[in-house]
């Protein structure tokens, strides 16, 4: 027996049946798309396309077209993959931490975070690709038998850690992602006819939702869920040690991993708070994606970014502790230096911003979460840019001490994965349900506001 | 979910008999003839233990004297090491009392309800720890030789102690400012968790939500508080022993080793509690879970552990890597099994022993899981702090456990008078229901 406490909020409203939910989430799916769809659609090509011109001169002219200068030799590329593959966690802790953790509001906004941590990981290693400059020699990275020689990745440098963890990561969260629509493939199968039976049908593997499929398909979630755990956190740990294990002032702190964890989940809960608002709005999926769901990622958000914030003072206290001059410096320098607007943004953005979640009006405002998440996503980038570049402009021979400053190679690129994204998204939330159905369904009975009131 | 389950009486009091209260008395009594007849030993050049003091001393001191100590450690070195070790030890243990009541106020959990007042009664132990440390940290002889930076002359240039790198840490680590931040931790921890025990108790009497609310007020409040002092009571009280060495990461290396010493107490109580006939309504779904959270905080501390240490490794700055090298082979080697040890029974044995399903419903299994996890955590902060205190003069012997049996005694028998004061079960807690009916 499960009993659910009063005093909790309901996460569907609205009276909403189980065939209600089929209903209002098959509709979109089945429907022609809207014109807001069409236009944001053909917005999103277009950037796509642009930025893939760029990403094509970027191969062929070579990375001469970034920025990049002899001191600063890693700047809005490895950035910008930090950034996405950060934004991807958000998915990961939605559908496998908080399934652990037995969280019912997950249900409502798991499906879409899932898909967008597949596109942001993508995007993430389109970066890599980039700055491979020949990336058709991208098989390079993984350490297969060769007939060069006795050619071997380096194991020890956590870039290689990068390619195991990075496309593990990736291919598990595919793989959750699809074992969760399997269901509601099956239920949009039943309802279609023609070709589009057919596809859904093949995609839907001989889903017969009978006692024992879903007994599997609940034991495989717990699996996968417990896989994903432990791969969510590794990934953003390699990625902290790309810097980590360096001698860089400013990257070298053992901080560095459970830090970049938490800003990762911190970038990835406001990509979702911007993604499930617009589709709330657009889908009219209100009663799905309540105020409680969006006040529970704000209080996400404010969590996360204060560990952010605690991992911020620790590294300036250390610095100053430590006696070292260089660390010293290189945190003064972050604050004070000619690149201090990016740190304001930062500590702004990402620090003080969200605090504005401890009242609860603010936290139930739309706009206002809407606002701060764009916000907070803006800080996250510019965390990684403060890392990566206040570190580098100002090395160890002040001869060679220098600024930088994007061209439109960096630009280009950047749109290029927006591009991407919304395109993949936009197809997703079109063809494919974007509530989890079947899962909303099995938390109506304790958590909707037609049943509990009964 | 067809089954009826019986829900047991939810009026339940602990006895905290006199004949317990005579035992625990009488054990911490003799965990101190234990100390002091380790003493007696040492000075006449006999011991118990595993490892004990002076043999190697000439190379302990050379040793020293290569790390730019300046002074040689003693039999006292050991002693004091060892309460300031124990006191910070069981510190952590009550204040994680008061940590886990405030996040699950905070993130409005249902499933602990029912045993809530075990790590509610976990912090009245607080108070005895900080007087204990203020007391050594006043006394300048015990503070001396627990903190480098409080040698005498280390801070002033005219001094042939005189220590450039510590006199530039002069401005966070001096008497004054030390002092008002060990009183604040103390005093706020402390108050923090008397105001969340206060309206707890008060929603017993009266059901209304008001307490409930007033309850998670005050535990947003440690939460903050906690963040930024858990850090710098972990800089504090065990990073400035070995002063010259610093890392980012031992914040979080050191709350996590106090959260999951703290996880496994509550659970070993609540196992204790229930094989004398108390808290029958803790189910197993409730256990099962307090199990999954010692089992992944257990993993959280072998990850902060071995993150700090990797990157340490990797890096191979010698102002860094000496912590690890002190260690692995300084002093004699005295300290490279407790070093080791750390990791199999916080790490290697917990994750063996709760990977299953069942053993995370098995008593058994539980309290042996309970019991590697505390013992462990022991050494970690065995390690974390007698390197720098003790030198060549640490050991593991009839003091190290006379200190701790003293200072569990003391644990046990606040911990068993705090419990005995209220119910066990928080009767009108709007989620008791939840966590009564928990079924996973």
């Amino acid at each position: 027996m499960s009993v659910v406490s009063p005093i909790r909020e309901h996460l569907v409203t609205g009276g909403k049946t189980y065939h209600d939910v089929t209903e209002d989430i098959c509709r979109h799916v089945e429907a022609k798309p809207t014109k807001e769809w069409k236009v944001a659609f053909a917005i999103s090509v277009l950037v796509l396309l642009y930025g893939g011109s760029w990403v094509l001169w970027t191969w062929w002219e070579g990375l001469g077209v970034w920025g990049l200068n002899k001191t600063v030799g890693w700047a809005w590329d490895i950035t910008n993959f930090v950034w996405w593959v950060g934004i991807g966690h958000a998915g990961t802790l939605i559908s496998a931490i908080l399934l652990l953790f037995r969280q019912k509001w997950r249900t409502s906004i798991n499906r879409a975070a899932e898909a967008m941590t597949i596109f942001a990981v993508l995007c993430a290693a389109s970066f890599i690709l980039m700055h491979m400059g020949r990336p058709w020699l991208a098989y390079w990275a993984l350490p297969f038998p060769n007939t060069f020689g006795s050619l071997w990745v380096n194991f020890n440098s956590p870039l290689v850690w990068d390619v195991f963890a990075i496309s593990t990561y990736f291919s598990v969260s595919c793989l959750f992602w699809f074992i969760g629509l399997i269901p509601d493939l099956a239920t949009i199968r039943d309802r279609a006819t023609g070709v589009r039976k057919s596809i859904y049908g093949a995609l839907s593997l001989g889903w017969t939702g009978g006692a024992k499929t879903w007994a599997r398909y609940e034991d495989v979630s717990l699996i996968l869920a417990g896989l994903s755990t432990p791969l969510v956190l590794s990934v953003h740990t390699i990625v902290s040690m790309d810097f980590a294990t360096s001698v860089i002032p400013g990257w070298h702190t053992t901080i560095f991993p459970p830090y970049f964890v938490a800003g990762a989940i911190f970038s990835g809960f406001a990509m979702v708070q911007n993604l499930m608002l617009v589709t709330r709005v657009v889908y009219k999926l209100e009663d799905y994606i309540t105020l409680e769901h969006i006040s529970l990622m704000n209080k996400i958000i404010t969590v996360t970014g204060s560990i952010v914030g605690v991992a911020y003072i620790t590294e300036f206290f250390i610095a100053a502790y430590s006696g070292v001059e260089y660390e010293k410096y290189a945190f003064f320098n972050r604050a004070a230096g000619p690149l201090w607007w990016s740190y304001l943004a930062m500590m702004t953005c990402n620090v003080l911003s969200p605090q504005i979640f401890w009242f609860k009006s603010m936290r139930e405002n739309i706009v206002v979460s809407f606002v701060i998440a764009v916000v907070v996503n803006i800080g996250m980038w510019f965390e990684r840019f403060v890392i990566i570049v206040t570190s580098l402009h100002r090395d160890y021979l002040p001869s060679s001490w220098t600024y930088f400053t994007p061209r439109m190679g960096d630009i280009g690129d950047y749109l290029f994965s927006f591009g991407f994204f919304f395109t993949c998204f936009l197809l997703f939330s079109k063809f494919l349900p974007v509530i989890n159905m079947a899962e909303v369904k099995s938390v109506l009975k304790s958590s909707s506001e037609k049943n509990s009131k009964q | 979910m067809a089954h009826k389950h019986e829900i047991p009486s939810l009026d339940e009091s602990f006895d905290f008999s006199p004949a317990l209260r005579k035992k625990l008395i009488i054990s911490a009594i003799i965990g101190v003839a234990m100390v002091a007849l380790g003493a007696f030993l040492l000075n006449n050049h006999m011991s118990i233990g595993v490892w004990s003091s002076g043999h190697g001393a000439e190379h302990g001191a050379a040793d020293a004297h290569a790390n730019g100590e300046h002074h040689g450690a003693t039999l006292f070195s050991r002693i004091i090491g060892n309460i300031w070790m124990n006191s910070v030890y069981f510190l952590g243990i009550s204040v994680v009392g008061v940590f886990f009541l405030s996040y699950n106020y905070v993130a409005k959990a249902g499933w602990y309800t029912s045993f809530k007042r075990v790590p509610e009664a976990l912090p009245s132990f607080i108070i005895v720890p900080a007087i204990i440390m203020l007391g050594l940290f006043l006394v300048p002889s015990s503070r001396e030789v627990i903190f480098h930076w409080a040698h005498h002359g280390v801070m002033d240039p005219a001094s042939e102690n005189y220590d450039k790198i510590i006199a530039g840490k002069s401005w966070y680590l001096n008497f004054g400012f030390f002092l008002v931040r060990m009183v604040s931790y103390f005093a706020i921890w402390y108050y923090l968790w008397t105001q969340i025990r206060k309206y707890s108790l008060l929603e017993d009497e009266n059901n209304d939500i008001y307490f409930y609310n007033k309850s998670r007020s005050y535990a947003k409040m440690f939460l903050i508080f906690f963040a930024v002092t858990s850090s710098t009571a972990a800089w504090d009280f065990s990073m400035s022993i070995d002063t010259h060495w610093f890392s980012t990461m031992f914040g979080w290396y050191h709350l996590a080793s106090w959260h999951v010493a703290g996880l496994a107490t509550i659970m070993l109580t609540i196992l204790l509690l229930k094989d004398h006939g108390y808290l029958k309504s803790v189910n197993f779904s409730a256990i099962h879970d307090l199990g999954k959270l010692m089992f992944g905080f257990s993993i959280f501390w072998a990850y902060v552990w071995f993150s700090q240490y990797l990157l340490i490794f990797y890096a191979n700055l010698p102002e860094e890597t000496i912590y690890f090298r002190e260690r692995l082979s300084g002093y004699d080697g005295r300290y490279f099994a407790p070093f080791i040890i750390n990791i199999v029974l916080n790490f290697v044995f917990p994750f063996l022993i709760l990977m299953a399903r069942e053993s995370k419903r098995n008593m058994i299994f539980l309290k042996l899981a309970c019991g590697s996890i505390l013992m462990g955590h022991w050494f970690d902060f065995y390690q974390m702090q007698m390197p720098g205190i003790a030198k060549d003069q640490g050991g593991i012997g009839i003091i190290e456990w006379g200190t701790t049996l003293t200072f569990a005694s003391m644990f046990i028998y606040f911990v068993a008078n705090q419990l005995s004061k209220a119910n066990l079960v928080a009767k009108n807690h709007p989620f008791l229901e939840e966590s009564l009916h928990h079924e996973i």
